[in-house]
């Protein structure tokens, strides 16, 4: 599904990327674990062509996402705030959302009525534009917002942080039920070792910009990780 | 303790964005700055000759007249403009100050700001001017003082009804009625209103209850503020109820719609964007000055299309100047959305289409100064759909500014709006159509000249696939540097 070729990214003098390459078959679940600064939203921002590389590429369902805007209707992502539109209400997010990936009300309303829980009544029906959110809660709609129109790739930056811990369990529910379908492939980072080592079946360690470990999530997984950043 | 207040106010000046620009912009806004004073300082100088010469009666007397104009246009511009010093409170209110201290040092901040400076420049030299021209010097201090007073007052009456929309309408409207009633001469509220500041100079004592006024205001704005100094009280972002809209007509334009409907509700949320519109809205009647003959220099026939181009083309230069920054705090979600960049860009074309139709609409009353004053402004208006609509989407790509929506600061300018590509391509929006317009005038005659502009502007909208297609490549290629920009807020 997505292939890593030879991508680089530096500042001046400064690499803050270098991978050699990485492959990501369809239907992964995919963590990125790492240190600040160790290139996770540089990879991610590489993947959405918001940044350039300074040389390589990436290929996404075989369209270079620098090249050509092909891979828009089938990869969806939240990054930060800067993807939420502050003066909407979210039901009105969601349907421009909806709207722009082909799907109509009814659909997005059929979507969000999956996520009762999730929303624990503080998202919908609110009378409070997002910018007037909570984090966590801004969080909660953008997460949401990913997923509507069956999107191939789903990329989620650091999800599980300022959510509630009731969240954060629901959240992870929600992303090993996204995985567990063949046809998704989905992209996580975390500052948490456990929360990804639960959701993703395998889970690649960046330092300074380097990969230093890919691994095949086992039960033996968590101890692994835990010595690499304890040592 | 002030000492850490003063260190703090200086770094936040010179580290501001703003000293962060070019050395030849720097020099121009000196320039700028310098001219405005100059400006300023003859006003005060010379309006003391002007008004004895025009024979109004004692120029201190005219002053005092209109000087409750001047104190309610005052306050109606602070209002819309002059921010309440909150934005630096919150990281110091767990700091070991005392709350008044940091009460006293926002209000404090206040007395130095720009909005009370500028009038200095007006009456210090006025005040200069009466004392030469032999007028008592106790009175004039005591009305000086007075005066100084009032303006002051009107920074901390502000303080205090900063966010009460509903006082200033009201406020607002009353003075414009005033206004309008004194023109048609229903009702002169000076006539009640001069012997007021007349005290002050007769009775040079009288000074001192506006000085009364000022401190007691002082302690309510100080009570006020310390009151309401908590993260959910006065410092809390003012939040307005949410109501979801469907604006469900538009759906009809399909992709198109539903970016119309985004830039609806920008600009109806937003009062960054409203004051815009708002703005170009009042660009309708930029032609007045020119086709009323109330200003000599533009009755040349070159000024006709000037005026019609501002007058049909208000908000495509206060709206459609800073695409796409009216969406610069989600780009990066349009940009890894399933969007194509050529129908974001030609909803934003829409739009300021729209606009611009509408305006011409509004804009027929000029049909009361003639045909050929209508005349200018339908050819203004095509030459603004034409090729102008283009060229401010084409520039839109070099301003990478990011927009504070939910704030009115910069509304009227930002200088790193302009850069060399920006002030280039105001050339062909501007000098352009005057220059062919000129062509046809001198060379067959007016009627040929408007033509002329109207076939430019036409031709214009013929190519508007292949101009397209040019504006959408240099979005692409600009598309790295804007979402980098759009980050540093």
């Amino acid at each position: 599904m997505i292939t890593v070729h030879n991508l680089t990214k530096t500042y001046g003098q400064q690499t803050v990327l270098n991978i050699e390459g990485l492959e990501i078959p369809k239907g992964q679940s995919f963590g990125l674990v790492g240190n600040n600064g160790a290139g996770k939203t540089t990879l991610f921002s590489l993947l959405l062509d918001l940044i350039q590389p300074s040389s390589g590429h990436i290929v996404n369902n075989d369209v270079q996402v620098d090249q050509s805007e092909a891979w828009k209707p089938f990869t969806s992502a939240f990054i930060d705030e800067s993807f939420l539109i502050g003066y909407l209400t979210p039901e009105e997010y969601f349907y421009f959302i909806g709207e722009l990936r082909g799907r109509n009300k009814a659909d997005v309303d059929a979507l969000l009525s999956n996520y009762t829980d999730f929303f624990h009544d503080e998202i919908l029906g609110q009378k409070k534009y997002l910018r007037d959110l909570s984090k966590g809660n801004q969080k909660k709609v953008g997460i949401v917002a990913s997923f509507i129109g069956n999107p191939d790739v789903v990329i989620l930056d650091e999800p599980f942080a300022n959510l509630d811990p009731t969240t954060q369990i629901r959240l992870k529910g929600i992303i090993k039920d996204l995985a567990a379908k063949e046809e998704v492939t989905v992209l996580v980072s975390s500052h948490d070792l456990i929360h990804v080592t639960e959701v993703c079946e395998r889970i690649v360690v960046l330092n300074k910009g380097e990969i230093v470990r890919d691994i095949h999530t086992s039960t033996e997984t968590l101890k692994e990780l835990e010595t690499f950043f304890g040592g | 303790m002030l000492k850490h207040f003063i260190g703090l106010q200086w770094k936040s000046f010179y580290r501001s964005a703003s000293f962060k620009t070019e050395i030849w912009f720097k020099i121009l806004m000196g320039l700028g700055a310098l001219y405005f004073i100059l400006v300023f300082l003859g006003m005060g100088v010379g309006s003391f000759y002007i008004i004895e010469k025009s024979g109004l009666g004692d120029p201190l007397r005219v002053v005092n007249r209109f000087m409750i104009y001047y104190l309610a246009f005052d306050l109606v511009f602070r209002y819309m403009l002059q921010k309440m010093p909150v934005t630096n409170i919150k990281p110091l209110l767990y700091l070991p100050f005392k709350k008044s201290q940091v009460v006293n040092y926002s209000l404090g901040k206040t007395i130095i700001s720009f909005f009370n400076i500028a009038h200095a420049f007006f009456f210090i030299p006025f005040s200069v001017v009466l004392l030469i021209e032999g007028y008592a010097p106790i009175q004039v201090i005591g009305w000086h003082l007075g005066l100084m007073a009032l303006f002051y007052c009107n920074n901390f009456i502000n303080i205090m009804v900063n966010n009460k929309d509903g006082v200033f309408y009201v406020f607002a409207a009353l003075f414009i009625l005033a206004g309008a009633s004194q023109y048609y001469q229903w009702f002169d509220i000076t006539i009640y209103t001069q012997p007021v500041f007349d005290f002050l100079y007769d009775l040079p004592w009288t000074a001192i209850v506006p000085w009364l006024i000022l401190v007691s205001l002082y302690f309510s704005a100080f009570a006020y503020f310390k009151k309401h100094m908590f993260l959910d009280g006065g410092l809390a972002k003012k939040q307005s109820e949410a109501k979801t809209e469907n604006l469900e007509w538009l759906d009809r334009f399909g992709n198109l719609g539903t970016f119309l409907k985004n830039d609806i509700k920008l600009i109806k949320r937003n009062k960054r964007s409203r004051t815009a519109v708002i703005m170009g809205f009042f660009f309708i009647f930029y032609g007045l000055l020119f086709f009323t003959s109330a200003i000599e220099v533009y009755d040349g026939p070159f000024w006709k299309i000037f005026a019609g181009i501002f007058v049909t083309g208000g908000f495509l230069f206060s709206f459609g100047q800073y695409v796409p920054s009216w969406d610069s705090s989600y780009y990066p979600l349009m940009m890894s959305q399933n969007i194509k960049y050529r129908e974001y860009l030609s909803s934003k074309w829409y739009l300021v289409i729209i606009a611009t139709i509408i305006s011409t609409i509004l804009a027929s009353f000029y049909l009361y100064f003639g045909w050929e004053a209508y005349a200018a402004v339908l050819v203004g208006a095509i030459y603004n759909i034409g090729i102008n609509s283009y060229l401010v989407l084409w520039g839109g790509a070099y301003v990478k500014t990011p927009i504070e929506l939910t704030s009115n600061k910069k509304a009227f300018g930002d200088k790193q709006a302009f850069n060399a590509k920006t002030l280039l391509l105001t050339l062909p929006k501007l000098a352009l159509p005057i220059g062919i317009y000129a062509i046809g005038h001198f060379l067959i005659n007016p009627v040929a000249g408007y033509l002329f502009v109207a076939i430019f502007g036409l031709l214009g909208f013929a190519f508007k696939e292949k101009v397209f297609t040019m504006i959408e490549g240099i979005y692409k290629k600009e598309k790295y540097k804007t979402l980098q920009a759009y980050k540093q807020k």
